[in-house]
This record gives C-alpha cells, structure tokens and sequence, in this order.
C-alpha cells in the first residue's frame, strides 16, 4: 500500500527535523495526549460496552465494545489508563493481564463473525509484568491473539496513540494496517529495558531512544506502520484527523475480497 | 592493627588456602546443577547432559541436541545469517563469536528429520547462539520452516529456547512474533500437526508467540518457562516470587504445557506423537 501522510499545518517532516527520539519518548509518555476515553466519547459517541473475555474475567485495561461509524457497526477497542490512582492501580496504568487479551479475541472472533470492521487504539507501556499474569498464561495469550487475530477475515485496523510496548502492542497490532499519531513510540522495548540490557546502563536511556528506532518517522521508514497522523495540541482535531483516516482507510480494506485481505496480511509481516 | 593490614589474620589466610584450592581444580571438571544444587562430575554427564538427580536437562547446543534426537537430518538455509538492521555497535562480532560457539548461522537449526522413518520438519533454537534470541533471520529461518512444512505436507517439531527478541535488532525483531505465527497458522489450517518442545530456557517474545501455538506443548524438567524476566516481575509487585514460578512443573499446573518429557525419552515420545498425534500425518 502507498505510504500516505496527512499533513496539518505544518509539515511533519519539518516538525520530525527538529526533535529527536526523546522528545518523541516524552510526548508519547505525556498526560497531554487523548485518551482511550476521549477517543470513544468523540468518535463514537454510541458506543456500547461489552466486557470480559468468557473465560475468567474482566480486564478493566482493556475497554471494548460495539459502536457506529458513518452509519456502519463496527468492533472498537482501547487500551485504558485510568483516570484516579485507584482505577489506575485496577488497570495496572494501561498494563492489560492474559484475561485482557482474551477480551479482544473474543471481540474479534465476534466481530469477524459478523464481518464488521474492528479500530484497535493502543497506548500500553507492554503486557503487565506480574505474578497472576505469568500464572494466567500472559505468552500464551498474546500467541493467541497473533496467531488467530492474524486469520480472522474482516478489516482491522489499529492506531498508536501513546505508547506502544512490545508484544503487549503488538498483540493489539497485528491485523491489516497500524498507524501512529505524531506523538506516539512503538518499540521492542522500553528504551530503559534496552538500555539496562545492552549496556547494563538505565541512564542512556535518550541513546537507546535514538538507536531503536521507536519514533513513528523511523517506523515508517521501516514499513513497520502505514502512516502518521497529524497531532495538534487541540485533541478535536486530532479526533478528526483520526476519522478522516480511519473513513479513507476503511473503505480501501472493505473495497477488498477476504481473500485479498488475509492475504496482504500475510505479506505485510512476511517482508519483515 | 599491623595484623590486618598485612592481611595476615587468621580468616584471610583461609580465604587465600580455599582460592588456591579452587585454582587446583580445572576448569569445567564439576558441574552444578541450577535446579537441584547436585555437583556431577562433567565426564559423568552423557550427550542429554541431564542432572542425574532432578532430571533437568543442562542448555545444550542444537547440533549436540538433534545427534542423539533424530535418526538422520538434512539442514535447510544454513547459510542465513543475522542482519544488522539498526547497525548496533559490537553486534556483529557477537554475532562471530556466536557462529563459533554453536556451528550455526542463526540461532535456529532448521531441517528435514526422520525419527523410525517418520518425516517431520524440525527446529532447534540454540541457548548458545546469543541466547537463542529471536533475530530477524531467525524468525525468517522458522517462517520458512512452516511454510516448507505447508507444502510438503509434513508436520513441525521445534524446541524452544530463548531469551526472547533479539534487542540488537529492535522493532524488526518484534515483527517476527507475528512473521512466525502466520506461518504457524496456515501450517495448522492444512491440518497439520505442531508439536512444541519448550526447553530451559523459553521467555518473552519466544514465549508470547510461537511457543504456545503448538497442537501439542511439551517441557523438559525444570524448564525455565515465562513471559516477563524474574526481575521486572518482582520489581512489578514489590514481593520476592517463588523460585518454582517459572518452572515448567507449576506452568503445566497452570494449564498451559500437556506433558514434562525428560531427554532421554523425546524420541520415543516423538515417535508416538508424531505417528498417533494426527491422522493426516502420513
């Protein structure tokens, strides 16, 4: 697919010029930036929540639920901070457990099902790194939803809007197309982790920020996202640019076969 | 005051006989076992390089592994070496001393096996070859392993073992997790049998992907087997966690391994899996 940019007010690759890959860290790490909230009462402001996974439980990390967009039902699905330190704690700040990931496959099995087209929106420092989770099968749940998220015949796409941890993003990120808001990072790694590891050193943490290649101009570069939305501080234009996109996006996947779609979603991991 | 200064005390003098103790022992003569605490002499531990005590089966070169594993191998894309696609400093001469240490181009060795005339394709990551770690051209060696397997009809046996994705290669090293398991699926979606063998140790990215995608999820002995490093978990909940969380006993606890097979009976094992397992496996 061609890469496209959506240019605001400035262009980005001027804005890309003049920051480097910390400040990228900073920014996707920022309180400023839309919520998982903020993006479901904007752009579908009928959303209906579904909850749990049908197994064990109800991973409050991970929000879901059926909505309309431009008249047509589809899947919607966000990573959730939480606002007050105690809902935090409860979603472990955006950390979903094995349970949450079983969530969204239910929710897309649900929605392939029914054909309807399923918006993933991920800010996640990674799967959260606990006990009951190692206990719960936290590998095995991400495996899963690669395994079978990657089959189910039906438009997904998924949009960084913050953080984007590791398997815990990628897990969210592994159907047709993902873009990245401006100010977001997509990483194996944190860039603390990475450094900790490579160099036994949690201090160069702006160095592995720019050698890892986490910013979404990097990504890009790559073929790791298929594009970069626009980013003003007004968080109604970023949902509008959100839209625009997702509407012009949506389209170009459901002019396609199951067929088609299964496949490019092959490829697009396959040339990796 | 001077008796101490001159590091001639009692204690110090100890210390100083135990070192010179130690130094008269060579080398790689006593082996400690990680699990149990045993201490074998090394020329006591045959190829499985099993703890007689415990059973847990010591981290073992790929090639030393599929001499006593399978009947005859032919190797496939041993000539695939890692790339180096951030340019990471010092990367590749780890990747030399890897190639030295393992005798492998990547941290897998992949191939045709037979096991009493049974064919199968067979992967063996290597704890040796940079701590198994998930490389671009790993995730590329094991894609075409299933995708090989796909066409010929042949069902995949692979042994795990990993520290997770290779840091050196960043996001590409990501995507293999999703690379990989494509291929798992439409290797499952011909109907055809996965068998996974997770050996000590499977963590992070190795774990989170094709590891638990298998038909049939066996372990070795005490196999470290987990998502998140030891570490980070207990950094996360501020407790200590059992030594035994990892453990491949309390994973099949959980749910999540079919059966603990020690060394010397995979073969066996295999042989049966692989001939009752499926019934299209022909």
């Amino acid at each position: 697919m061609k890469k496209t940019r959506l240019v605001g007010y400035y262009s980005l690759e001027v804005k890309a010029m003049n920051r480097v890959a910390m400040d990228v860290v900073k920014a996707a790490r920022s309180e400023v930036h839309v919520s998982g909230h903020e993006l479901r009462l904007q752009l579908f402001p009928d959303f209906f929540e579904l909850h749990g996974d049908g197994l064990s439980g109800d991973d409050p990390a991970i929000v879901g639920g059926l909505a309309t967009f431009n008249g047509q039902p589809v899947t919607v699905i966000t990573t959730s901070r939480g606002h007050s330190l105690e809902e935090r704690m409860q979603k472990h700040f955006g950390q979903p457990e094995p349970s949450g990931y079983r969530k969204v496959l239910r929710l897309v099995k649900n929605a392939a099902k029914f054909h309807r087209p399923v918006f993933l929106f991920v800010d996640t420092a990674g799967a959260y790194p606990g006990k009951s989770a190692e206990e719960n099968g936290q590998g095995e749940a991400i495996a899963q939803n690669l395994l079978q998220i990657g089959q189910m015949a039906t438009p997904i796409i998924t949009v960084m809007y913050g953080e984007g941890g590791s398997g815990g993003a990628l897990a969210l990120a592994c159907g047709n197309e993902v873009w990245m808001l401006e100010n977001s990072m997509y990483s194996v790694l944190s860039p603390e982790g990475f450094a900790s590891i490579l160099w036994k050193d949690a201090d160069k943490v702006a160095e592995a920020a720019s050698k890892m290649k986490l910013t979404p101009e990097d990504l890009l570069s790559l073929d790791v996202i298929e594009g970069i939305i626009d980013e003003p501080a007004d968080h109604t234009v970023v949902c509008r640019n959100i839209k625009q996109r997702l509407e012009t996006e949506l389209a170009k996947l459901q002019a396609m076969s199951d067929d088609e779609l299964l496949k490019r979603r092959y490829e697009r991991f396959r040339k990796f | 005051m001077k008796l101490y200064q001159h590091k001639n005390t009692p204690t110090a003098l100890h210390i100083k006989a135990d070192k010179a103790a130690d130094d008269r022992v060579p080398d790689g003569l006593i082996r400690k076992c990680p699990k149990c605490g045993t201490e074998i002499f090394t020329n006591q531990l045959d190829e499985y390089l099993t703890c007689p005590n415990c059973d847990y089966g010591f981290r073992l070169a790929a090639k030393k592994r599929v001499a006593w594993l399978v009947d005859d191998f032919e190797e496939w894309d041993q000539d695939i070496v890692p790339s180096d696609p951030l340019e990471f400093p010092g990367y590749k001469q780890k990747v030399a001393k890897a190639h030295k240490n393992s005798g492998l181009g990547e941290s897998v060795l992949t191939g045709l096996a037979h096991i009493k005339h049974q064919a199968f394709a067979l992967g063996i990551m290597d704890p040796t070859f940079i701590m198994g770690s998930l490389g671009q051209m790993t995730g590329e060696k094991l894609t075409r392993l299933f995708e090989k397997a796909t066409v010929e009809k042949l069902p995949v046996v692979l042994f795990t073992a990993s520290g997770g994705a290779r840091m050196q290669e960043g996001i590409l090293s990501l995507m293999q997790m999703a690379k990989v398991s494509n291929a798992v699926a439409k290797h499952s979606q011909a109907g055809l049998l996965y068998i996974v063998v997770l050996t000590d140790p499977t963590t992070g990215g190795v774990t989170a992907s094709f590891a638990t995608e298998g038909d049939i999820t066996l372990a070795e002995p005490h196999a470290m087997v987990g998502f998140a490093g030891r570490r980070v978990i207990e950094q996360t909940i501020h407790e200590k966690i059992a030594p035994d969380l990892q453990d491949a006993e309390n994973v099949l606890k959980h749910g999540f391994i079919d059966h603990i097979v020690k060394r010397q009976n995979e073969k066996d094992t295999l042989s049966w899996l692989l001939q009752f397992g499926s019934e299209s496996n022909e």
